[in-house]
């Protein structure tokens, strides 16, 4: 589904570092990806197996880092637990999503040519 | 290693890093959001499962407005023009973005689609995604406000089931409450606290096009958006 199109752009964002590094291929790349992201792991790394062949990720694995959700009430510094109303169970105010939606290629690991 | 020179070496570079990978979509959109609040345009983005009566919600909202406003459309269809060639029928200038196989809608698709319209003068512009509740909910297209169409035949624990599209939703409306009657294992009240669980706050509206039920509280809904989002003066259509 839209897993292709996210490894698309995880591809381009390569591309950008690899001409900023003047390096030639990829040998790690790490993504994190919030389990609320609304991002399948097993079909980005799927996407990620057909998509980079033929070019300079061509072999190199994908290390996806889950993210769990945490939806926190930001007025009262407390967790809000899943399954009930999304609301603070101190002060009763809507919960904040803190951590879950991320979908973010934190770490590259480019062979650049010595000079 | 070449014995001569050492040429032929690579070094391995280690990079820190925080692209976010839906950045450049989300760089697209807000330059869209730009020109839609400048022109005074409200832009909408209305997602739901194929059948949850989108369509029909735009040709019914059209209906009522009576030619007050002027409403474009941009319509995802997959592989035909049938949703632009209703919208027509009742008014709409529309476009349909044939998307073929891809299951959402993107800023890009979003900004070629605009490109040939008049669309700076329109009051509203809905941009009917691509009938599906996983895939448009990432994709941010520069609108106002993101609506869920959900209707009361798809049962009320979806929102649970679809946590993504509903936290994102500004406004979900419950479609086709004419049908109620014939539902009696749809609990409203059921709907309500499937939605509280992934909304923080649940906003939602219930209606039918088929009876026009829940049509005067949606136009207050746009009007009150329309008046919140966009420079003063054109929003009273001054400017």
């Amino acid at each position: 589904m839209h897993e292709a199109s996210i490894v698309q752009a995880l591809l381009d964002a390569i591309d950008d570092q690899l001409r900023a590094q003047g390096a030639r291929s990829v040998s790690a790349v790490r993504v994190r990806l919030g389990q609320a992201s609304g991002v399948e792991a097993d079909l980005l790394a799927w996407a990620w197996e057909a998509l980079r062949e033929g070019g300079p990720c061509a072999g190199t694995p994908l290390e996806l880092l889950p993210v769990p959700v945490r939806w926190s009430c930001l007025r009262c510094e407390v967790d809000v637990p899943l399954g009930g109303p999304l609301r603070c169970p101190s002060c009763g105010g809507p919960a904040a999503l803190v951590q879950g939606d991320e979908i973010v290629l934190d770490r590259l690991v480019l062979e650049v040519p010595d000079v | 290693m070449c014995d001569d020179c050492g040429c032929g070496d690579t070094e391995k570079v280690p990079l820190k890093l925080e692209v976010k990978l839906l950045s450049a979509n989300t760089a697209r959109a807000q330059e869209l959001r730009r020109r839609f609040t400048q022109a005074g345009v409200l832009a909408l983005d209305l997602m739901g499962s194929p059948g949850s009566g989108k369509t029909r919600l735009l040709e019914a909202t059209a209906q009522a407005l009576g030619g007050t406003r002027r409403i474009i459309a941009l319509s995802g269809d997959l592989a035909t023009d049938h949703d632009g060639a209703r919208l027509r029928a009742a008014g709409i200038v529309g476009r349909t973005i044939t998307t073929g196989t891809a299951c959402h809608l993107d800023a890009r698709q979003v900004e070629r689609a605009l490109e040939p319209l008049d669309w700076q003068g329109a009051d509203l512009l809905v941009i009917e995604n691509v009938g599906n509740l996983v895939c448009p909910a990432l994709y941010d297209l520069g609108q106002a406000a993101k609506i869920v169409a959900l209707s009361v035949t798809e049962g009320e624990d979806k929102p649970e089931k679809y946590p993504v599209i509903f936290r994102e939703a500004d406004l979900v409306l419950l479609t086709k409450t004419d049908l109620l009657p014939h539902l009696p294992g749809f609990s409203v009240e059921a709907f309500a606290r499937s939605l509280s669980r992934v909304m923080p706050t649940p906003r939602w509206l219930p209606g039918s096009a088929q009876t026009g039920e829940g049509m005067p509280a949606w136009l207050d809904w746009i009007a009150a958006t329309r008046a919140a989002t966009l420079p003063i003066g054109r929003a009273l259509g001054t400017a």
